[in-house]
């Protein structure tokens, strides 16, 4: 292992530690300390307030529908991508990642022009009764279209490196192909898919551009948590914005927990 | 943290092995139910705004895209991107050197906390670095309504791309090549300069290319902290915002055909890197 | 019984079989021998079902089996990496093709059981294959192909990640089991030793062709070209003719049909000594004597030789031959 002087390795630390503390700790730190400077209970006061509680079972339900679909399709198209043969895999590949290089608010605005009132299925839409922009289906579509590559991104690499001879070794010893699916390949990816849905879910939580766009902010009906603490900032409830922030906060360090955790495990090798 | 496309290379160079018998292996129908869903959610609605960007002729279209304040924003948003992505090529990789040469208490809390960033949702980082460096801080800096502002929240927003990009690289990293270098000579610095550097950068610039991406069409994180100044601290994205609310839709989605491009020369070049790095 | 007919497979450009067809008895062990690239694990694959030929037919046991499923033709597969479930037990693994077919749990026991004893693995039934090493991962590997009773087994260079060592006592021990189960085998193996050693036929697999089929003697005495000849011994080239190094003798005095040469070397190895030298013509020549002719003709390197082959046992050479063939 090269040696570094002292005086480089401690110069290196104290800037990479500085940079972070700036950037990172302290806004934060922060962020918790002033939620929790008027104490607890206005906090649960501000975080029960029947908007914010709507806000967050809107947010969960939203998500529940989102990461589901886009684990399940996410595992396939992993398959699809590392195990099958075809023209346009190329293609294929390079939609998948669109959503991590797309602006949310094009997200947005792209889902308005195909199902809003002037858009493309606009008028049969109406028609038919149903409404997705400004209504929850718009933001479960917004939600699935921008947390749709993290699964399939963290299937692909475990396929690859774990190869296929086990299953080719199940095929020989007589089993289908569900039943390989079911008994070897799923077994072989769990981490996997476990450290993908975790990111999904942080996404699908945290989303707010795309969101902001589609769901007319309707409190009570479509606003979700982060629609919820633009608002109370908006309307200078500061503190209000900050315990919902701080509720925010928490979950993402769980997720961070969770992303820790996995991983290692993740790594096949 | 996953890295789009950069493996993509290695489902390239599989040796091609046939036959559907072998379970695991998706058939058509598979490939049929992936395409499908990946059209009517991301196709789709991309090639709407595509379209509703010419629904006025190609006139309007560069009409709204060379609006002295679409130009404003846009290359507001690419310089600050910019300069962004520069920053985190270099303090992006002196960090992930720290987490991975260096040792001290609380190494680990602080390597879990760079993905702080991805985990969070942009509207809170946004409230947060405002009540930080805005109006009454508690350091007294009050950036708040600048574009330094602006480049801060893109910094806090993507800090962990670089990082994680380059820590798995410079963990995997042969150390005999710099072992080599020192038994014939070579001090820290040169080291550093002509055996690991060379070896980092096509992770470096991937996570530099994903950094970028992000920045460009980074909304969530800047929309409080920026005051939205047009001409001033306005970004693309808060524009085509804007234009979309004041009820021009054409002209929101010719700034986004803009931006989509964009999106699609970072991947694609992402692509041609992953290509050309796995040989 | 194994047949294939008129097998050929071509990857892209490159054409891995032309033509093949093969029988291979009942309840023996043969083996598949060749360098990389010669088109024997393709065979085997294509035998398996995890490939599909382009052409030909594969019968095994009198049934046509070309179109259908690895699933559905109840054969037994050993790979090179051993393809070992990694998420299950040894028991697990080893039961897999039965829990499959939903046999009786009690049954499954009693099966991995007697196989885990057959194959020396007994006591390791709730490790995982990380825990094992790569001898025990293909003894296990093995079982879990046999669990389920095949018509065939076959084995991809089963020994080929294995150490030298492990290598050579698995190789004795597949013999020992497969006079004990009877199972007919098709071994892929680029080890001539390996072959010649234990197997009860060799068919010689170059560039997708099967270049002689035999007993390994038979092969080894009879070679049909000369590439089955260098690949399944050491040879040594004398006035035209191929030969084997110990059917050539050196001795200080000429005589009839012996060619002059001068010692370069003189190495021992062991209980054998090979006698390097040069004939008038500039090339190189070894021959394989016993310590006790070496002693006998006191060869020193300089010392001027005749050297014979007393065999008629040899191989025409033509100048301007095919391909060169490896040396063994």
């Amino acid at each position: 292992m090269m040696t570094t002087r002292r005086s480089t390795k401690y110069g290196l630390r104290f800037i990479a530690l500085a940079y972070l503390a700036i950037l990172l700790f302290v806004p934060v730190g922060l962020i918790l300390y002033r939620t929790l400077e008027p104490g607890l209970n206005h906090v649960w006061q501000e975080i029960t307030t029947p908007a914010a509680v709507h806000a967050f079972w809107l947010t969960i339900e939203v998500t529940l529908i989102a990461v589901p679909l886009n684990t399940v399709l996410g595992i396939l198209a992993a398959l699809v991508l590392t195990r099958s043969n075809f023209r346009g895999k190329a293609l294929m590949d390079t939609v998948i990642d669109l959503p991590f290089a797309i602006s949310p608010i094009v997200v947005g605005l792209s889902l308005i022009f195909v199902y809003g009132q002037t858009g493309w299925f606009g008028s049969d839409l109406a028609d038919a009764g149903i409404q997705v922009i400004f209504s929850v289906p718009g933001i479960v579509l917004a939600t699935i279209f921008v947390t749709l590559p993290f699964v399939v991104r963290e299937v692909v690499p475990v396929l690859i490196e774990v190869g296929d001879e086990q299953e080719q070794a199940a095929a020989t010893l007589g089993a289908s192909r569900w039943q390989t699916f079911r008994r070897i390949t799923l077994p072989s990816i769990r981490w996997g898919v476990a450290y993908g849905v975790v990111l999904s879910t942080a996404r699908a939580i945290g989303e707010f551009g795309a969101v902001s766009v589609v769901s007319g902010k309707i409190s009570g009906q479509t606003e979700t948590m982060t629609l919820l603490v633009e608002k109370r900032y908006g309307n200078f409830n500061v503190s209000g914005a900050y315990a919902a922030s701080a509720l925010l906060a928490v979950i993402a360090l769980i997720t961070l927990l969770g992303m820790t955790v996995l991983n290692p495990r993740k790594d096949p090798s | 943290m996953s890295t789009p496309s950069i493996s993509f290379a290695r489902l390239g160079r599989r040796k091609p092995s046939t036959k559907a018998y072998v379970a695991g292996r998706p058939g058509p129908l598979a490939v049929g139910v992936v395409m499908l869903w990946l059209s009517v959610i991301v196709l789709l609605p991309l090639s709407a705004v595509v379209v509703k960007s010419l629904d006025g002729g190609v006139g309007e279209f560069w009409d709204a895209v060379s609006n002295p304040q679409a130009v404003a924003a846009l290359k507001f948003t690419l310089i600050v991107s910019l300069i962004v992505t520069a920053v985190n090529a270099v303090i992006g990789t002196l960090i992930a050197w720290v987490l991975v040469r260096d040792d001290f208490p609380g190494k680990r809390l602080v390597n879990a906390l760079i993905d702080l960033p991805f985990a969070l949702p942009t509207i809170v980082a946004g409230i947060t670095l405002l009540a930080l460096y805005g109006h009454g801080s508690p350091v007294g800096i009050d950036i708040a309504f600048t574009q330094a502002a602006v480049a801060f929240a893109l910094l806090f927003v993507t800090l962990p791309f670089v990082v994680r990009s380059v820590q798995p690289v410079l963990i995997e990293l042969d150390t005999d090549m710099e072992e080599a270098a020192a038994s014939l000579g070579a001090n820290g610095r040169t080291i550093f300069r002509r055996i690991v550097l060379p070896n980092l950068s096509p992770a470096i610039l991937g996570g530099c290319a994903l950094a970028f991406a992000r920045a460009v069409g980074e909304f969530g994180s800047i929309v409080l902290i920026s005051g939205n100044i047009p001409f001033h601290t306005q970004v693309a994205s808060v524009y085509v915002y804007k234009q979309l609310e004041s009820d021009s839709p054409i002209s929101a989605a010719a700034v986004s055909v803009v931006l989509l491009l964009l999106s699609l020369a970072v991947l694609l070049g992402i692509r041609l890197l992953g290509r050309f790095t796995s040989r | 019984m194994i047949a294939v007919h008129g097998i050929s497979k071509r990857f892209g450009d490159f054409q891995a079989l032309n033509d093949v067809s093969l029988e291979i008895p009942e309840g023996s062990l043969t083996a598949l021998l060749g360098p990389s690239g010669s088109g024997k694990s393709t065979l085997l694959r294509i035998i398996a079902g995890l490939e599909t030929p382009d052409s030909g037919r594969v019968v095994i046991a009198g049934e046509d089996t070309t179109a259908i499923s690895p699933q559905e033709r109840n054969i037994g597969f050993v790979f090179q990496h051993y393809a070992a479930f990694k998420h299950m037990t040894v028991r697990d693994n080893v039961a897999f093709g039965m829990a499959i077919r939903k046999r009786p749990k009690a049954e499954i026991t009693s099966r991995v059981d007697e196989l885990l004893g057959i194959v020396g693995l007994s006591g390791y039934q709730d490790r995982y294959p990380a825990q094992l090493s790569g001898g025990q991962r293909q003894r296990m590997a093995l079982a879990r192909a046999l669990a389920v009773e095949p018509r065939v087994l076959l084995l991809d260079e089963p020994f080929g990640a294995l150490d030298a060592n492990v290598r050579a006592e698995l190789r004795a021990w597949l013999r020992r089991l497969h006079d004990e189960v009877h199972v007919t085998t098709l071994l892929v193996t680029h080890d001539q030793e390996e072959a010649m050693e234990i197997t009860d036929r060799i068919a010689v697999m170059n560039a997708g062709q099967i270049e002689q089929n035999g007993p390994p003697r038979e092969l080894y005495d009879k070679p049909a070209n000369r590439f089955v000849m260098s690949f399944l011994g050491p040879v040594a080239t004398l006035g035209g003719v191929m030969v084997r190094p110990h059917d050539l003798r050196i001795s200080s005095d000429p005589s009839d049909g012996a060619f002059e040469a001068q010692i370069t070397r003189v190495v021992h190895l062991g209980f054998e000594v090979r006698v390097e030298a040069e004939l008038a013509g500039g090339e190189s020549v070894w021959v394989q004597v016993t310590r006790a002719d070496a002693e006998m003709l006191e060869a020193e390197p300089g010392d001027i030789v005749w050297v014979s082959t007393h065999v008629d046992a040899g191989m025409m050479l033509d100048a301007g031959a095919e391909g060169d063939a490896p040396v063994a």
